[in-house]
């Protein structure tokens, strides 16, 4: 059994769902969010998903992620089943693989720039010794050296995502998870932020998953998966 | 290096909510201040009594057998200590000091006025071991006698005065003693104390009251109490013998008791503080469900939202437990002042142990309230949380 699950992890794909279902329990009635859908993601992809509110979009996000197990099937990340990890392992496979992107930012209010940046790489290596890396992948996204020191409330909207961008990046994941990433800011800054997600995928091979609700922003994308009430209903590109 | 981190987070985040903080902190500090005063109050309590009680601690107290009485039964008086039964508790524990007590009450005339008080028989040799002189002189022939502080100051009695103690004859007050305060083996504050010939004269020959063995190394008391009994008690019981030790022992447990009741009662506040941490830590918990959400997504343990957690309940224990043994000084110096008169049991070990317990209590009661914050916190369901408003 544990060769068979091994053997459906084994073919290469970053990602792979395989007859994936996720049930969400409710008193009434239970919510089928993923009905059964097989899926494969390859190193380098740039895929985007799209499809209606209650869709599964997030869910499947939420899966890639680790945030969440399948309620049946496998789930295989960088060619690892998570079924029966535990919590911790789960973790850890988010925190050195997986970078999320979100609608909102979401930086921790109490810690600058800086220290955003920081806080995943000493969760990952326990050093603080990590300022070069840190200052680097912060000058890859074109942030002032001045902005640094400020709390994420002192910093537009577009500054905010490049700190939550170099947040995700700092422990070099190969996937980036981004749910909206462009969803709370204008179309200017907008379209600088997807030019940076497009550079990292181009030209460092960041996989990168983006679930989005706006076509111009799925343009940028190289696949466009359409999700139908948990379904995979097209797979464009 | 992640410690720290997490540390630094957790102080940021009991700095940003100062004054919530601060008001934990303020229970934590009260707590710990009533705690550790009552505790360094009911230390020097029992030192004092101590001190005041161990003047008589070095004696063997060795008295006529009073044996069991049933219901109805009544009992006879017991019998006294004879000469004999003196010679043999003296020679068990030669080379040590016996004193043989005769004593009984009676009617006393002083001057027109009437009383009763305790007449004392003892050899004129052993008074100046037992007792002190506060005026006058010790005991001069056998017609004098020394009164009692109390019994002196109750009846206008002064050096020179005359007793005449029911119709045994009359007595020419020599001095007057040093109030002894309350003494296991006798108490002649209230009372007068005569020479043991007149006594004997006085009442006849019958047998001491009690018999007082005085100690030099306390360590050895068990080994004259087994000597005094084996010599009179071997065939039957003839007399009780005690030793002021054991009393004074169970009256500084009762005393100890006491004092950790009261400090417990004062506990009941350190834990009304704890319930307030508890307070703020769920309503930081709530406040942040969303960060806490974020953090679990870029791969914070649960364990280390634990840590993070239990940081912020350990700050605000280590503030309210260090400014609280700090004010429990002054607190413990206020107390011993206004109840004890004296603050010279304050700075000592014993005493000042108790702000190491004040502290410990406070940081300890803070850790455990932080636990169920701290656990809510770690079992958050991620995407729950992420979604949070």
């Amino acid at each position: 059994m544990e060769e068979e699950i091994n053997a459906i992890c084994s073919n290469g794909s970053i990602i792979r769902f395989h007859e994936v279902t996720k049930v969400y329990p409710l008193p009434g009635e239970d919510v089928v969010a993923l009905d059964k859908v097989t899926l494969d993601l390859s190193p380098g992809d740039f895929v985007a998903i799209m499809g209606p509110s209650g869709s599964g979009k997030s869910t499947l996000l939420n899966l890639m992620g680790c945030l969440d197990t399948p309620t049946s099937g496998d789930l295989c990340i960088k060619g690892r089943n998570i079924r029966g990890m535990s919590d911790e392992e789960l973790t850890v496979l988010r925190r050195d693989h997986i970078g999320f992107i979100f609608q909102q930012f979401n930086l921790l209010p109490l810690l600058t720039a800086l220290e955003n940046v920081q806080y995943p790489l000493i969760l990952k290596t326990g050093s603080r010794e990590c300022q070069d890396r840190c200052l680097a992948v912060l000058a890859a996204m074109d942030l002032d050296a001045s902005l640094h020191s400020h709390k994420p409330s002192e910093l537009s909207g577009g500054q905010q995502q490049r700190v939550a961008i170099a947040r995700a990046l700092v422990n070099d994941p190969e996937i980036l998870l981004a749910d909206e990433p462009t969803g709370n800011l204008d179309s200017k800054t907008g379209t600088a932020i997807m030019a940076l997600l497009d550079d990292l995928n181009r030209n460092q091979g960041k996989t990168i998953i983006m679930v989005t609700h706006d076509p111009a922003i799925a343009k940028y994308a190289r696949r466009i998966i359409r999700i139908v009430d948990g379904k995979i209903t097209g797979t464009e590109g | 290096m992640q410690s720290r981190m997490f540390f630094d987070f957790a102080r940021r985040n009991v700095r940003l909510h100062w004054l919530r903080s601060m008001l934990a902190v303020l229970g934590i500090i009260i707590g710990v201040v009533t705690i550790v005063s009552i505790g360094i109050l009911g230390n020097s309590l029992v030192l004092a009594i101590s001190d005041s009680l161990s003047t008589v601690g070095d004696s063997i107290i060795v008295s006529p057998h009073v044996g069991g009485m049933g219901f109805g039964g009544g009992g006879s008086a017991p019998e006294l200590i004879s000469d004999r039964d003196v010679e043999q508790i003296r020679r068990a524990v030669a080379p040590l000091i016996t004193i043989p007590v005769y004593s009984g009450s009676s009617r006393m005339k002083i001057g027109t006025e009437d009383t009763v008080g305790v007449v004392y028989g003892l050899k004129s040799d052993d008074i100046p071991i037992l007792l002190e002189l506060a005026e006058g002189t010790y005991l001069r022939g056998s017609s004098s006698a020394m009164a009692g502080a109390r019994f002196a100051e109750q009846n206008d009695i002064k050096v020179g005065s005359r007793i005449t103690v029911g119709d045994k004859g009359s007595l020419r007050v020599v001095g007057i003693l040093e109030e002894r305060g309350m003494g296991f083996d006798i108490n002649p504050d209230y009372g007068i104390v005569v020479e043991s010939r007149w006594f004997e004269d006085a009442y006849g020959p019958n047998g001491y009251n009690l018999v007082i063995v005085k100690v030099k190394d306390l360590t050895e008391i068990d080994e004259v109490k087994e000597e005094i009994e084996r010599q009179l008690n071997r065939r039957e019981t003839v007399v009780d013998v005690i030793d002021t030790r054991a009393i004074l022992d169970t009256i500084l447990t009762a005393f100890g008791q006491i004092s950790t009741f009261v400090t417990a009662i004062g506990g009941i506040s350190l834990i009304v503080a704890g319930v307030s941490i508890l307070n703020i830590m769920l309503m930081s918990v709530t406040e942040r469900i969303k960060e806490i959400g974020v953090l679990r997504s870029i791969g914070t343990k649960r364990q280390e939202i634990r840590r993070m957690f239990l940081y912020e309940a350990l700050i605000l224990g280590l503030i309210g437990s260090g400014i609280g043994g700090v004010l429990s000084i002054l607190g413990g110096y206020a107390v011993s002042l206004v109840m004890l008169q004296t603050t010279e049991y304050l700075f000592v070990p014993s005493s000042l142990i108790y702000i190491v317990y004040g502290i410990a209590f406070g940081i300890g009661i803070s850790l455990l309230s932080g636990l169920y914050p701290a656990w809510k916190a770690s079992n958050l369901n991620p995407i729950e949380a992420l979604r949070h408003e």
